[in-house]
């Protein structure tokens, strides 16, 4: 018989092994789907591996993909230290897609017109988020469930400007016009897609560690987060911490979406994310809430995407399985995330 | 008293946690109708031992006999099917569900149904037999705190408890509400339950409990056969490993007045109101505020603390009016706060203990500019407090949450103290601690009050205000019924006037 014992302490070391023991028990309960589907498992995951990290056109595509996800993890990682339960990073990340286009459509120099679409863009983000924030703090209402709803309200709002005003008069398909070729974010590396946006991710997982880390707005989400009430005792004005919490998150995720459009899709569609903003959750999770962790994780989590693609072409497995897998590591890390707090002890049955 | 066979014998246990003992070769027996106190300082190992008796932990060795025989008891349910039942000091109720819902959880009914019947019954039975009676239906969330403790319990013995322990269980109640549940322990053991008593305060281990087992550093420290004959200062020397001298008071001098309330009355927000209340404190002076829980102690600590706007009165900090009720506004005239919940508005548990030091002054310069903060000065002062106020912790990144409440209390008072604050409002100050940690924080209050601050505690522990206090103000229902010099006053006296009788 096994029995949870409460931790005195958590060792240091767990912040890195729970990510890794979370995606190794991933790896494995997922390997029987694969089983399942007809396919040898190594070879499966061989070919997923090669596809995302396997070579260097593969990394960059891989990074392309992960950069969405590092501004929503941040943003959910932000907005969760503080227990502003934002659900709504791909409402906000719709938000910011659609403003930077609106900006980047207008001609303009293009430093000029990408510096616009990103500040847009966030602001688009802040704005949505906005709303949920204002409702907890003035009305009490549940955060989680009107930052969620709220995701399909944008999409449905976008929706109708894109089979609307913004419908494409040539083709009749539902895409905004694109935005102008000067507002296209520089490519890095020719003949890839690893576009600026990518070294702006990059660089916004440290500043925002740095923010939460080593600023008095970080100081003050921190403790709000774990006693709100310690933290109004203390001389902090909780309600504006919520709020400025909700416009960093919402930013952020907002800014996920200026990236999709002036670095990879350049016009707007119905599927311009994939769920980036509820993959920025898992992707949170797994970073245990710490913005330097969001960086790998993002690229684990798009590693598996583009890997699953390649591998569902190669052995016939189902690319849905990168769906599965993103659900099963946000439970593996979940159960992952009890060892911190408990350990398992052995004992003898009762007589 | 004779010795029966005992209801539960606990033979050289240890449990160790990493490189701490918690209990070392602790043996302990309680008899039918006995009721044993065991007593230690914080720290001492009588949680980790009764968690072993309830199954909480699996002890590094030694054996539990529950009636002469061995039994391994893996988890609370198999200390329930043993007869033991723990009323722990965090209560483990269902706030939302009824008093009966609480006691029939885990109770199976007959074929998949409540026996709702049965309960009401029992309940009633068990109420007539300790006068222990609760309204079956009340949901918890509407009873107080000694209704709540009574509820557990009752649960205990509805599930058929022969041997009860209770965990500070007076750490909660009010003076009436102790005298009450003392009455019930006793007519319990006149009837043949065993109970064991965990308490660092003497004088009610003495009045109570028939033997003592006293541990220090996770040993047994030494047993007292005759507590009722014992001194309580004998008791403490087993306690501590040394005599416990009260700290010395010097003369009272008094300066000129840093708190003013004039005549402060508020809005019926949570709880009860304060109802045109006036006092003041001067420097260099402690003044008690008296009162049984619940007459508006807390508003007027939240008053003070800037937590709450008063809706009519004014406020004065060292000769400033309070215009804006905010805690960062009165803490920057110069009142510091020792809050009475520790865990819930004082520390956030989860964070580096470092953390919750600079909590409160995180904006000034000590430990930021420009909205950036100054990691090595957090850490620094942080360092220094603990050394200057011997907090016991591995080091200032440690878990708050990790330290034991008497080191955590240090740690509120360090924060406060070591900005100089004109006037320290303290509520329950030592609520919790044991006599060591109470003793420090005693003489740091005087020393406070040497160097001219001027202190408001609010306590229900009278003797602890009569031993601090200058002055002892008496709240009942809202309102300061009187202040009487602590030469005038007495336990009596201000239990009466506690009561809303005239001074």
């Amino acid at each position: 018989m096994f029995r949870l014992e409460a931790r005195t302490s958590t060792p240091a070391w767990f912040n890195l092994a729970l990510p890794l023991l979370a995606i190794g028990a991933t790896l494995i309960l997922c390997s029987g789907l694969i089983a399942l589907a007809g396919a040898g498992v190594v070879e499966a995951y061989s070919v997923m591996f090669s596809a995302s990290l396997g070579d260097s056109y593969a990394v960059t595509e891989t990074l392309v993909r992960a950069t969405p996800m590092i501004f929503t993890g941040l943003a959910v990682a932000v907005a969760f230290r503080a227990k502003f339960w934002n659900i709504g990073a791909e409402g906000q990340l719709l938000a910011g897609a659609v403003a930077s286009c609106a900006v980047g459509a207008i001609p303009m120099p293009g430093p000029l017109a990408m510096l616009l679409m990103a500040l847009a863009g966030g602001a688009a983000g802040a704005a949505v988020a906005l709303i949920p924030a204002t409702l907890r703090v003035k009305f009490r209402v549940d955060d989680v469930v009107s930052s969620l709803l709220l995701n399909s309200v944008i999409f449905y709002a976008l929706m109708a400007l894109i089979e609307g005003p913004w419908k494409d008069s040539f083709s009749g398909y539902p895409i905004s016009p694109p935005i102008e070729d000067s507002a296209n974010f520089p490519v890095l590396i020719e003949g890839t897609r690893l576009h600026l946006g990518v070294v702006a991710a990059l660089v916004a997982a440290p500043l925002i560690w740095f923010v939460v880390a080593r600023t008095t707005l970080g100081f003050r989400i921190r403790v709000t987060g774990e006693n709100p009430e310690a933290a109004r005792y203390g001389g902090i004005n909780v309600e504006r911490v919520l709020i400025s919490t909700a416009l960093l998150s919402g930013a952020l995720a907002g800014l996920a979406g200026v990236g999709e459009v002036g670095g990879v899709h350049f016009q707007v569609m119905s599927d311009i994310s994939p769920g980036y903003g509820y993959s920025g959750i898992v992707v949170a999770m797994l970073a245990r809430l710490n913005p330097l962790g969001v960086v790998p994780a993002a690229i684990f989590l798009a590693a598996v995407m583009t890997g699953a693609e390649a591998m569902s072409r190669a052995t016939g497995v189902p690319a849905f399985l990168s769906e599965v897998i993103q659900g099963t590591a946000l439970l593996a890390m979940l159960v992952a995330l009890l060892f911190t707090a408990y350990r398992i002890r052995r004992v003898g049955a009762a007589r | 008293m004779s010795t029966p066979a005992p209801l539960i014998e606990m033979r050289g246990i240890s449990k160790s946690f990493g490189a701490v003992k918690a209990n070392e070769a602790v043996d302990l027996s309680v008899a039918p109708g006995e009721i044993l106190g065991l007593l230690g300082e914080n720290g001492a190992g009588k949680t980790t031992l009764m968690n072993v008796l309830f199954g909480a932990y699996a002890p590094d060795a030694g054996e539990i006999l529950v009636q002469g025989r061995p039994l391994a008891i893996n988890s609370s349910a198999d200390a329930l099917a043993a007869g033991i039942g723990m009323v722990h000091q965090h209560f483990h109720l269902a706030p939302r569900l009824s008093v009966l819902e609480n006691l029939l959880i885990g109770i199976p009914g007959r074929s998949g149904r409540i026996d709702r019947a049965g309960g009401v019954a029992r309940l009633a039975e068990i109420g007539r037999q300790h006068g222990l009676t609760l309204d079956p239906d009340l949901p918890v969330s509407a009873l107080s705190v000694g209704e709540q403790q009574r509820l557990e319990i009752v649960k205990a013995l509805f599930r058929g408890a022969r041997l009860l322990i209770l965990d500070e269980p007076t750490a909660v109640l009010a003076p009436t509400e102790i005298d009450g549940l003392f009455s019930a322990l006793r007519s319990m053991a006149a009837q043949g339950l065993g109970i064991i008593f965990i308490s660092h305060k003497l004088n009610e281990v003495r009045a109570l409990t028939h033997r003592c087992v006293v541990l220090r550093h996770g040993r047994v420290a030494g047993r007292v056969d005759a507590p009722a004959s014992t001194t309580s200062s004998e008791m403490a020397r087993l306690m501590c490993g040394h005599e416990i001298v009260p700290p010395a008071r010097g003369p009272s001098m008094p300066g000129a007045a840093v708190l003013t309330l004039d005549g402060i009355s508020t809005s019926h927000h949570s709880g009860m109101a304060l109802r045109d209340v006036s006092l003041s404190v001067r420097g260099g002076e402690i003044l008690g505020i008296a009162g049984v829980s619940g007459n508006g102690q807390r508003a007027l600590a939240e008053v003070i603390s800037g937590v709450r706007a008063p809706d009519a009165g004014k406020m004065t900090i060292a000769g400033k009016a309070v215009s804006r009720f905010s805690p960062s506004t009165v803490q920057a005239l110069g009142l510091g706060r020792i809050p009475e919940d520790r865990m819930t508005t004082g520390l956030v548990t989860n964070l580096p203990l470092a953390d919750s030091m600079v909590l409160p002054r995180i904006g000034t310069a000590a430990f930021s500019r420009n909205g950036l903060l100054k990691p090595d000065a957090i850490r620094a002062f942080a360092e220094a407090q603990i050394k200057a106020y011997d907090i016991r912790c591995p080091g200032p990144m440690t878990r708050a949450g990790a330290l034991s409440g008497g080191n955590l209390q240090k740690a509120l008072l360090a924060r406060e103290l070591a900005f100089d604050p004109k006037v320290l409002i303290v509520s329950q100050p030592t609520r919790g601690l044991d006599i060591g940690a109470a003793r420090f924080i005693h003489e740091k209050f005087l020393d406070m009050r040497a160097k001219g601050c001027g202190i408001i505690v609010i306590g229900e522990d009278l003797e602890e205000l009569l031993m601090l206090s200058d002055r002892i103000a008496v709240m009942y229902e809202g309102r300061i019924v009187g202040t009487l010099d602590s030469a005038d006053a007495s336990v009596a006296r201000l239990g009466l006037m506690m009561t809303g009788a005239e001074a």
